[in-house]
């Protein structure tokens, strides 16, 4: 270790030989770290199609859709006009991990993604429970290989517009698509196609069978005693379509499962972005600046870095005209590098606050917080006073009962605790997002579905779900409800969207 | 030990599927945009890109979400003033407001905005106008090409084939590869003549000579008559056509009755057949005239955007269109067009003078002339002596028209000249 290093040349422009020796350093380091990581495939790519892969939300393969060519002709419009610089990397949760660099890049920007994304990301990937649980890195590609080939092959015999109104339909429903606590399956490609046809023969028996009107005329009283249906409240919705919906063909089951397979797999990350973009950038952070110390990086390459680090990382306060909430990347890193410092150089107010952490080794602290979290849990557990110091952190409460916004807490000693659960409540998913679930299907009668918002804090649904009610009806072929149940316990029926399929 | 790939030289291009369905299913909010576009441009910008936007709200996605209202309680960052318990006022217009909030805002300025190529812009143009497939391409075409003779080539289709000179190259193989052997058999031949006046044929150097003879005849047979090394293709190359400079004239009648949708439709008009003119002409002049009683010469932005009101007097403007012809575009090398919108309103004794105007003064002079009138109702006294012309004059066209895509047909007799 203590052998003189050789020093890696820092030009501008980067080679295929360089990335190669600046991939090894890094990942000597990152070892020695005991960081765990898929294996890594590094892909040159040019800003066009940087662009591509923002269309398709960094999929390296997905199957078509207006919507991917909306968004790329933002990005497109952005870009062209300067208005926006594309991110350097993206990288994809798969085995092997996936990372794209651009090739306008200069060496030492390939080094900071190479860093934070083939192996911050791709550790975090392989590292936390939620990617662990939900969603299968080595299956990802082919699975996406099998839908885009699947919707296309619909495409053919369905006709274009069929399946485009499909999509939208579920694509309006994609955010109620998850499993939040069920595990799926794990899916490869081969398993998927021979299965599916299974599925698709299967499938269209049960709802028949659930359907069944013809053997009413049993001794059991009419009313009363009918069954409910769900026993109990769903949540997964485009899952209750698939499996419940009653005049969907096969085919429209097993697109409405393919997005819902696309939703579940992005979940995790929607629930860990604090975490995993802390994560990357302080390894990136801490790998660079070893080598730095071990005399293989250049001052130049440093100054470079520091420069986009603290760009990436930087908070503007509450009245800066760019201020656009906390930046993800600035409250991750600063609590990555917080949790690190409290394990090596805890204070009394640390000791009293992180007892178990406090001169702890802090690989290990940092890697047991890496695998068992979510941004939720995360903030609520390791959200330090120090850290809401240093970000100067304040809460208002906007009551719409009250004329005037309320300041609930500051980064004081009285608030330290408030602030810290308010940020937690922000990155909870379960508050953020209307809480849904398929109530009850009106089995025996006119096959209605309803839904049920249980309002949390009084929050109002916005506007757009009289069209999402509208792509639910489509699904579901019959009419669908909207039913909400106020926090005092007031039940009011909201919407009704008649079903009109063809 | 890393796996770098490289993929710069991979299919561009991989959203344009997800592009083309965009615009189908926008079609209409950006043929309306282009229509917005076409409005506001000039006739010589018809051949660029553009910006379009389109309401943000039409191509949301919608999902369910929350909106602001209940209850919310947000952490902000950067604190240089409050304490806990500090009172403020909402801030109006949601522009703090973090996540929800939309929907408050005016909904206008939301545009999403977007930039199409010139061949977008074109094709919806054309999709307007309903022009037929051929034409299109013709006109998305930049150059044009004409195919001249240049020489003789050794590969081409047998349609091409050059019979003299494959043939002549054929005799000339067919000399050299056999003039060893016919200089032999002549040598032979008088050998053996030679001998046969002292031997008999059973001389054994008869036989031996004959059988050299057979031989060498034999050879020269072998000799293809024609190979396929002796083939020449008349040989053709496409060379750009040579280009001069054009002249349009945009006569338009804007007494009171033109109002501002007859005006778009004759705008789109005269641009159409600019448009069909920069594929013929490197250069091409405007001269726009417009009318009432009397008419004068204006720039473009007069022409289409002020208004006059006032009876309608026709030949004025070709009176004026003669002249100007006569003053500046008389010498050889302009090729004159002439195009024509009106309401068909005249002054009822003007529309012979019109006639006879055209007949005797435009018509020699220009390679075509086209008339539109943009009416509803029933056919005035200047479209019946029009019709006298059109009897006469192939290169003059006329059509009334109500919607857009009437307009094309003004034009199909001039293309299908251009098009053979």
């Amino acid at each position: 270790m203590s052998a003189v290093r050789t020093r890696l040349p820092a030009p501008s422009e980067w080679s295929f030989e360089l990335i190669d020796r600046y991939n090894v350093e890094i990942g000597r380091v990152a070892a020695g770290y005991g960081l765990d990581w898929y294996p890594i495939q590094v892909e040159i790519i040019t800003s066009e199609q940087m662009m591509d892969a923002y269309a398709s939300v960094g999929m390296p393969v997905h199957y078509h859709h207006w919507s991917f060519g909306k968004h790329f002709l933002a990005t497109e419009r952005g870009y062209r006009r300067g208005q926006m610089g594309l991110a350097y990397e993206i990288v994809i949760n798969s085995s092997p991990c996936i990372a794209y660099l651009m090739e306008e890049n200069t060496m030492t920007m390939q080094a900071l993604v190479i860093a934070h994304a083939a192996y911050g990301h791709n550790s975090f990937f392989k590292g936390n429970y939620l990617f662990r649980t939900w969603t299968s890195a080595d299956s990802i590609v082919d699975y996406m290989i099998f839908a885009r080939n699947y919707i296309a092959e619909c495409e053919e015999r369905h006709g274009e517009e069929a399946v485009e109104l499909l999509l939208d339909s579920c694509h309006a429903l994609m955010n109620l698509g998850v499993d939040r606590y069920k595990r799926p399956p794990r899916l490869s490609l081969q398993k998927e196609q021979a299965r599916q046809r299974e599925r698709e023969e299967y499938l269209q028996s049960q709802v028949n069978d659930l359907w069944r009107t013809l053997p009413a005329k049993d001794a059991r009283p009419e009313k009363g005693d009918a069954r409910r249906f769900p026993p109990e409240p769903q949540e997964n919705l485009l899952y209750f379509v698939e499996k419940n919906a009653p005049l969907l063909e096969p085919w429209q089951r097993e697109i409405v499962r393919i997005v819902r397979k696309v939703a579940q797999y992005f979940y995790p990350q929607r629930q860990t972005q604090v975490m995993n973009e802390g994560w990357a950038c302080f390894w990136h952070y801490t790998l660079l600046n070893t080598l730095y110390d071990e005399g293989v990086l250049e001052d130049q390459f440093m100054l470079e870095f520091l420069q986009s680090h603290t760009n990436v990382v930087f908070q503007p306060p509450y009245n800066a005209p760019y201020y656009n909430g906390i930046n993800p990347y600035a409250l991750g890193f600063t609590m990555w590098r917080d949790l690190r410092r409290v394990c090596e150089q805890p204070t009394a107010e640390d000791r009293e606050w992180f007892p178990e952490l406090a001169g702890s080794d802090w690989r290990q602290s940092l890697d047991f917080s890496m695998r068992n979290f979510k941004d939720e849990s995360f903030i609520a557990q390791y959200l330090s006073p120090k850290v809401m110091r240093d970000l100067k952190l304040f809460a208002v409460l906007d009551d719409d009962r009250n004329a005037r916004l309320r300041v609930s807490a500051i980064h004081d000693e009285a608030g330290y605790r408030e602030i810290r659960h308010a940020l937690s409540e922000h990155y909870n998913l379960g508050s953020r997002e209307p809480n849904l679930q398929v109530q009850e299907v009106e089995v025996r009668g006119d096959r209605s579905l309803t839904l049920r918002l249980n309002e949390h804090q009084r929050r109002p649904l916005s506007n757009s779900a009289a069209e999402v009610m509208k792509h639910l009806a489509r699904l579901w072929g019959f009419t669908v409800r909207l039913e909400t149940l106020h926090e005092d316990g007031r039940m009011e029926m909201t919407q009704e969207c008649r079903g009109s399929r063809h | 030990m890393v796996n770098v790939i490289d993929r710069r030289f991979d299919a561009k291009n991989r959203s344009a599927v997800n592009r083309q369905r965009f615009f189908r299913r926008y079609r209409d909010q950006i043929r309306r945009a282009v229509g917005d576009a076409i409005a506001g441009r000039s006739i010589t910008e018809i051949d660029n890109g553009e910006r379009i936007g389109i309401p943000a709200k039409d191509l949301a996605e919608p999902s369910f979400s929350l909106e602001r209202g209940g209850r919310w309680e947000t952490v902000y960052a950067g604190n240089d003033q409050f304490q806990a318990g500090d009172e403020l006022e909402r801030p109006t217009g949601g522009g703090r407001g973090g996540k929800g909030g939309a929907g408050q805002n005016g909904e206008g300025e939301d545009e999403f905005v977007f930039q199409i190529s010139r061949e977008e812009f074109l094709n919806v143009f054309f999709d307007d106008l309903a022009l037929p497939d051929l034409v299109r391409t013709q006109l998305e075409k930049i150059t044009e090409y004409r195919s001249v003779r240049a020489g003789f080539t050794s590969t081409g289709v047998p349609s091409n084939i050059n019979i003299v000179r494959s043939m002549r190259g054929a005799v000339g193989r067919r000399v050299a590869l056999s003039r060893k052997h016919r200089e032999r058999l002549r040598a032979a031949e008088a050998e053996l003549e030679e001998l046969l006046r002292t031997a008999d044929d059973s001389d054994p150097k008869v036989i031996e000579l004959r059988e050299e003879i057979e031989r060498l005849r034999a050879r020269i047979e072998a000799v293809p008559f024609i190979d396929s090394f002796d083939l020449r293709f008349n040989n053709r190359i496409r060379e750009p056509k040579p280009s001069s400079h054009a002249v349009m004239f945009c006569l338009m009648d804007v007494s009171g009755s033109m109002d501002e949708e007859k005006k778009t439709i004759a705008k789109r008009f005269f641009m159409l057949l600019y448009l069909f003119l920069t594929r013929t002409y490197e250069q091409i002049e405007l001269v726009f005239i417009r009318h009432h009683t009397i008419a004068r010469e204006v720039t473009e932005e007069e022409f289409f955007h002020s208004r006059e009101s006032g009876g309608t007097v026709v030949s004025s403007a070709l009176e004026l269109m003669a002249q100007i012809l006569r003053e500046r575009y008389s010498g050889g090398g302009w090729n004159v067009y002439g195009a024509q919108a009106s309401d068909g309103d005249n002054w009822e004794n003007d529309s012979p003078i019109c006639r006879n105007l055209i007949v005797d003064a435009v018509m020699p002079m220009v390679q075509y002339f086209a008339y539109i009138e943009i009416t509803p109702g029933e056919p005035q006294n200047l479209w019946r002596e029009y019709l006298k012309i059109k009897q006469i004059h192939p290169h003059f066209a006329m059509q009334r028209i109500e919607t857009l895509s009437d307009i094309y047909p003004v034009f199909r007799e001039l293309f299908k000249k251009k098009l053979i």
